[in-house]
């Protein structure tokens, strides 16, 4: 039986290669901030109180846009409220915790964390202390973005735009999804929403976020019912 | 003004993370429910690939030369035969920027 912290740095190593994404797209998102006209304590006041990266850039964007709060608000939940689905499917690994526990690591569940733990909790479901592997890379994690963003807003307006590395982005999810493409029905699902998505980008308060994984799950339920 | 909409947005986002996790009861998830739950990983992150990919800043389509199209597709490639996270971003990292600096 492995001890807690065994478990905590299974879920360290599990999420570093993510930190190859996640430490360059805090640092841009800490030179957006600054770029936006955002002081360097409004700037990273995101980074801990939201800590949702793509919402933060868009929230800074629309208020500096001249939106209003309620706009930039929503668009901040209807972005994230894809953790509602990560949540739905951890609740079933977390249910026997305190509410004090879930409380406290319901703050560290992000996209790359329930990425890898949600793999680990699936191939380990015997073991005793599993949430500590969500600890070790929710707060891995945590602790990356919190420290680029500090580097984006100092050092921002060093990193070249011309190396895009924003595009480091769609590439960590591929590499999170990997496994499933060899899968034909989670293929299917991938083009519907990943389409619906493209197709919807432009619809208001980013909620192509929420449509287009509703519309994918849809396919899938589709999907589920042709194969009975 | 601004910092109040910073604490809602961040209340929000936390009870997007909370609402689900200490609310919900497992046993209230049929067998169904949780096969569909399989797949949101999948609806999910090509959501974010998919624009990522074939949109510019602005919202619109990318040409079929776009860098990025190749830098993904290298990606995927490298990524399904190699089953290694890293190998799959710096690949697809590597190939995109030796399009846009050496092509």
């Amino acid at each position: 039986m492995l001890s807690k912290f065994q478990i905590f740095k299974i879920g360290f190593f599990d999420v570093a290669p993510h930190l190859l994404s996640v430490i360059p797209f805090g640092i841009i998102f800490g030179a957006i901030g600054i770029e936006l006209g955002f002081d360097p304590i409004m700037t990273y006041a995101t980074s801990l109180i939201i800590f949702g990266g793509a919402s933060q850039i868009v929230f800074l964007q629309l208020l500096s846009g001249g939106a209003s709060s309620l706009i930039a608000i929503t668009s901040v939940g209807v972005i994230n409220s894809r953790h509602l689905l990560y949540g739905a499917v951890l609740s079933e690994y977390l249910n026997k915790l305190s509410s004090i526990k879930k409380l406290f690591i319901s703050y560290f569940i992000v996209d790359q964390g329930f990425a890898v733990s949600n793999v680990y909790f699936k191939k380990n479901k015997e073991q005793n202390f599993n949430y500590y592997h969500l600890l070790g890379s929710g707060i891995t994690l945590w602790f990356c973005w919190q420290i680029s963003t500090i580097l984006g807003i100092y050092l921002g307006s060093i990193v070249p735009e011309a190396l895009g590395l924003k595009f480091a982005i769609p590439l960590t999810f591929i590499a999170i999804i990997i496994n499933e493409l060899r899968k034909s029905d989670h293929l299917l699902v991938m083009f519907v929403s990943g389409l619906t998505a493209t197709f919807f980008y432009n619809a208001p308060f980013k909620s192509y976020i929420l449509i287009s994984p509703l519309i994918g799950l849809f396919a899938a339920y589709l999907i589920l019912k042709f194969k009975k | 003004m601004t910092w109040t909409s910073i604490f809602i947005a961040g209340l929000i986002t936390y009870f997007t993370r909370m609402g689900m996790v200490t609310l919900i009861n497992k046993d209230i998830f049929s067998e169904n429910f949780r096969k569909i739950l399989n797949y949101v990983p999948s609806v999910v992150f090509p959501s974010i690939i998919f624009p990522g990919i074939f949109l510019d800043d602005y919202g619109t389509l990318v040409t079929i030369t776009d860098p990025k199209i190749y830098g993904a597709l290298t990606a995927i490639i490298v990524g399904f035969f190699s089953r290694n996270v890293i190998l799959t971003i710096t690949s697809g990292l590597a190939s995109y920027w030796f399009l846009i600096f050496i092509i």
